[in-house]
């Protein structure tokens, strides 16, 4: 008797839940549509582009970040709408499944499509539709194999003069005499400063490079190397002092004299830029040293010297091999000073610049991508010792 | 003993001293920039930066016009005691603390009496940053009183494009990083070792690998040259370092905070905003100011996604620019590198706690 009692008494509000039932549903896809249609008008308003300047920076910091939260907090109600055991397995997703989408389309899938694009010539792989593959895979191979070169751009990278001359520079000046000297430098500033009585102010302006552009810290380098014809009063610090020093006045950068150690003066410019942030960390390091050790080994009687390099060096090895390591691969990569100060003219050409250089201005994307692929697979070393460590870590206990 | 605490002194002496060389050393090449920045174009480009601190130099006390003393430049000259040709004339001739020296051409130069005296060449002012600042012509006012109308070269705009480009480019990483990092520290799925393998091996791949397909796909996606391709670029190239550094704090939150919240019946969406977000306000600011400055001073990026349309030019990339087009205009170069840097100088001087600490904890982009 109690079932058809209920009915009877509560037929409205059987039809208003339904109803409300109804509106809800009719809401949770009409205001999704709503937003959705609200961000791609925001995306043709700012792919248009004509509104005020900073109009369009507004909308477009507003946009940007409001959008990223819409999805998420769409996604996630999704998933919550959905039965218990569903929202249990996809939630997950709804959480990393934006951060691997672009990972994906940022960094993995674009290593292997470069790997592929090297295989080919200065176009690329021919533009062939993926359906030929199975209407009339013949033809799509044959197509596809017009354009494939297999290795040969690899061969070109290592027997090209320039690019002979970019790995030299790389390896020797960059890796070798950049990243050493940074470290050094660091590590002396470091302990300079742990003993001084101004290690704050000291450390902060030293750091201070680390906070500038590579553009502008070439624009700053380029006035201390500018150079003015012999005779006239001299701009350029360095060439201040040379005439200064009854010497004649030349380029720096550019002083082909003496090439290839006109790198040097590029190398400097990182060396300035980037000791701040080895000397950061070897100063932590350093100050996790047990004070007590110290003292002890002062009480035994030991030099300065041997406290460095008997105590503190083994203690810091852990951050001097990590700050080595960063150092060197952003030596690696080193693109916007070589760019901006000599456009890899001189001699003073490097892996990053030839890959922009063939990629962008010559328009070879086989070669470019080659080149592209040899700076990951000299990064790869280091990506093992990192994976490696996470290994070791046990990171998922 | 005293020979001890004196040891201690020149020690402390040496080591303070030799530091402050270095520092000194340091900041050398920013100061000239900063202060030539304030220079006349004139000056700049005759004289050198530290000019505006007292120095000897050669100070005119008076000219002589040689066609009204009835001096024949082609033949030898008597001046001031002096007698000398038109060539000996124009190197200059000294002596004593008195020089006499040719200016200008042989017709209608003159002849300057000079005297060797402490002296500045200090016209400072604010005329270069209007120039380079500005996007209409603007009148420039020289220090002899004459007026001049330049091309402004609108580093302003470019300074909102930058902006414009770094912000979004910080906090869409920074929202897509910290959801994930809290999904891989708290949430059990399938495949979650191996993605997240995948974000470590990919913490220092160079953006070069990804620059050509990723151009190809916006060449479709009609993405060139806008701002939201800059931003998706910026997003996924930050993204492994910010949700490993993101990780690396998420997971070491106390997990008994987190259990009772479930128990309590809190979603995981609830936790998130209510309670992990909150407390991982200090990485979320060390990866934001890292990921600000690296995007701020990006140059390979913005040359490549934005190109060179005008309208949406980063400031790294006007300075660039100039260098390559007008790279003798040091009024320009000097104010417009500066202005560069003003940004990312106040972020890094006001923040500098939470770099330092996001340097520590491993951020380094690759």
């Amino acid at each position: 008797m109690a079932v058809p009692g209920q009915i009877a008494e509560d037929p409205q509000g059987s039809v208003g839940k339904a109803i409300a039932r109804l509106l809800s549903i009719g809401l949770s896809i009409t205001l999704p549509l709503i937003a959705f249609f609200l961000i791609y008008q925001g995306f043709l308003f700012l792919r248009a582009g004509h509104a005020a300047k900073w109009v369009m920076a507004v909308v477009a910091i507003v946009w940007g970040v409001g959008g990223v939260a819409f999805l998420y907090y769409f996604l996630n109600l999704l998933a919550e709408k959905l039965p218990l055991k569903w929202t249990a397995r996809l939630q997950p997703f709804v959480f990393v499944g934006p951060a691997i989408g672009m990972l994906l389309w940022f960094l993995a899938l674009p290593a292997v499509r470069t790997l592929y694009i090297s295989l080919f010539g200065r176009n690329g792989p021919p533009a062939v539709p993926l359906s030929m593959l199975f209407t009339s895979p013949g033809a799509y191979f044959a197509s596809l194999s017009a354009g494939f070169v297999g290795l040969s751009n690899y061969a070109a990278v290592f027997t090209d003069r320039l690019m002979l001359g970019a790995f030299r520079n790389n390896i020797l000046f960059w890796i070798g005499i950049a990243a050493p000297l940074t470290v050094i430098a660091g590590l002396l500033i470091a302990i300079l400063a742990d003993r001084s009585s101004f290690e704050r102010l000291a450390k902060s302006l030293i750091f201070m490079p680390m906070a500038i552009s590579l553009v502008g810290a070439s624009v700053v380098w380029n006035f201390i190397y500018e150079v003015n014809p012999p005779g006239t009063p001299q701009i350029g610090l360095l060439n201040a002092i040379v005439a200064g020093l009854g010497g004649r006045s030349h380029g720096w950068t550019n002083y082909t004299p003496i090439a290839p150690w006109n790198n040097l003066f590029l190398v400097i410019i990182v060396l300035w830029l980037q000791t701040g942030y080895a000397m950061v960390l070897f100063s932590a390091a350093i100050k996790g040293i047990p004070e007590e050790m110290l003292e002890a080994a002062r009480v035994d009687g030991a030099n300065e010297f041997q406290i460095f390099f008997r105590i503190m060096i083994p203690y810091i090895l852990g951050t001097i091999i990590t700050v080595t390591t960063t150092i060197i691969i952003f030596t690696l990569k080193i693109f916007d000073v070589v760019w901006v100060m000599t456009g890899g003219q001189f001699g003073t050409d490097v892996i990053a610049t030839q890959f922009y250089r063939q990629s962008f201005i010559n328009r070879n994307a086989g070669y470019g991508s080659a080149i592209a692929i040899v700076l990951l697979i000299a990064i790869i070393p280091v990506m093992i010792y990192n994976l490696g460590q996470l290994k070791e870590q046990e990171t998922f206990r | 003993l005293k020979s001890a605490r004196s040891q201690k002194l020149s020690g402390a002496i040496l080591v303070n001293g030799a530091l402050a060389l270095i520092v000194i050393l340091w900041m050398i090449p920013v100061v000239g920039v900063w202060i030539s920045s304030f220079r006349e174009r004139f000056d700049i480009a005759t004289t050198p930066w530290w000019y505006v601190f007292p120095h000897r130099d050669w100070v005119m006390t008076k000219t002589i016009d040689p066609l009204q003393a009835g001096l024949d430049s082609n033949g030898l000259m008597n001046v001031e005691g002096v007698t000398a040709t038109f060539e000996e004339l124009r190197a200059g001739i000294e002596s004593g603390n008195k020089r006499l020296i040719w200016i200008g051409n042989r017709r209608i130069g003159t002849i300057q009496v000079q005297q060797r005296e402490w002296t500045t060449t200090a016209n400072l002012n604010l005329e270069n940053y209007r120039q380079v600042l500005d996007s209409r012509p603007v009148e420039i006012k020289h220090a002899d009183g004459t007026r001049e109308t330049v091309r402004g070269d609108d580093f302003s705009s470019a300074l909102l494009n930058s902006l414009t480009v770094a912000v979004p480019s910080t906090v869409i990483p920074i929202l897509i990083a910290a959801y994930a990092a809290y999904g891989f520290a708290w949430m059990r799925f399938t495949g979650k070792r191996f993605w997240f393998t995948l974000v470590v091996a990919l913490l220092v791949v160079p953006l070069q690998i990804a620059l050509v397909p990723v151009l190809r796909d916006f060449a479709g996606l009609h993405l060139n040259a806008t701002f939201l391709g800059i931003w998706l670029a910026h997003t996924g190239f930050g993204l492994p370092l910010a949700t490993y550094l993101l990780f690396n704090y998420i997971r070491a939150l106390p997990r008994d905070i987190l259990e009772s919240a479930f128990i309590d019946g809190a979603s995981h969406f609830t936790i998130f905003q209510r309670l992990v977000l909150p407390l991982s306000i200090p990485a979320l600011a060390s990866f934001a100011i890292f990921q600000f400055l690296w995007v701020w001073n990006d140059y390979l990026v913005a040359l490549i996604i934005l190109g060179p349309d005008p309208n949406t030019r980063v400031v790294t990339m006007k300075l660039a620019a100039i260098v390559g087009d007008r790279g003798q205009d040091w009024h320009l170069l000097t104010s417009g590198a500066f202005m560069s840097m003003i940004i990312p100088l106040i972020v890094f001087f006001a923040l500098q706690r939470y770099f330092v600490r996001g340097l520590l904890a491993g951020s380094v982009k690759g």
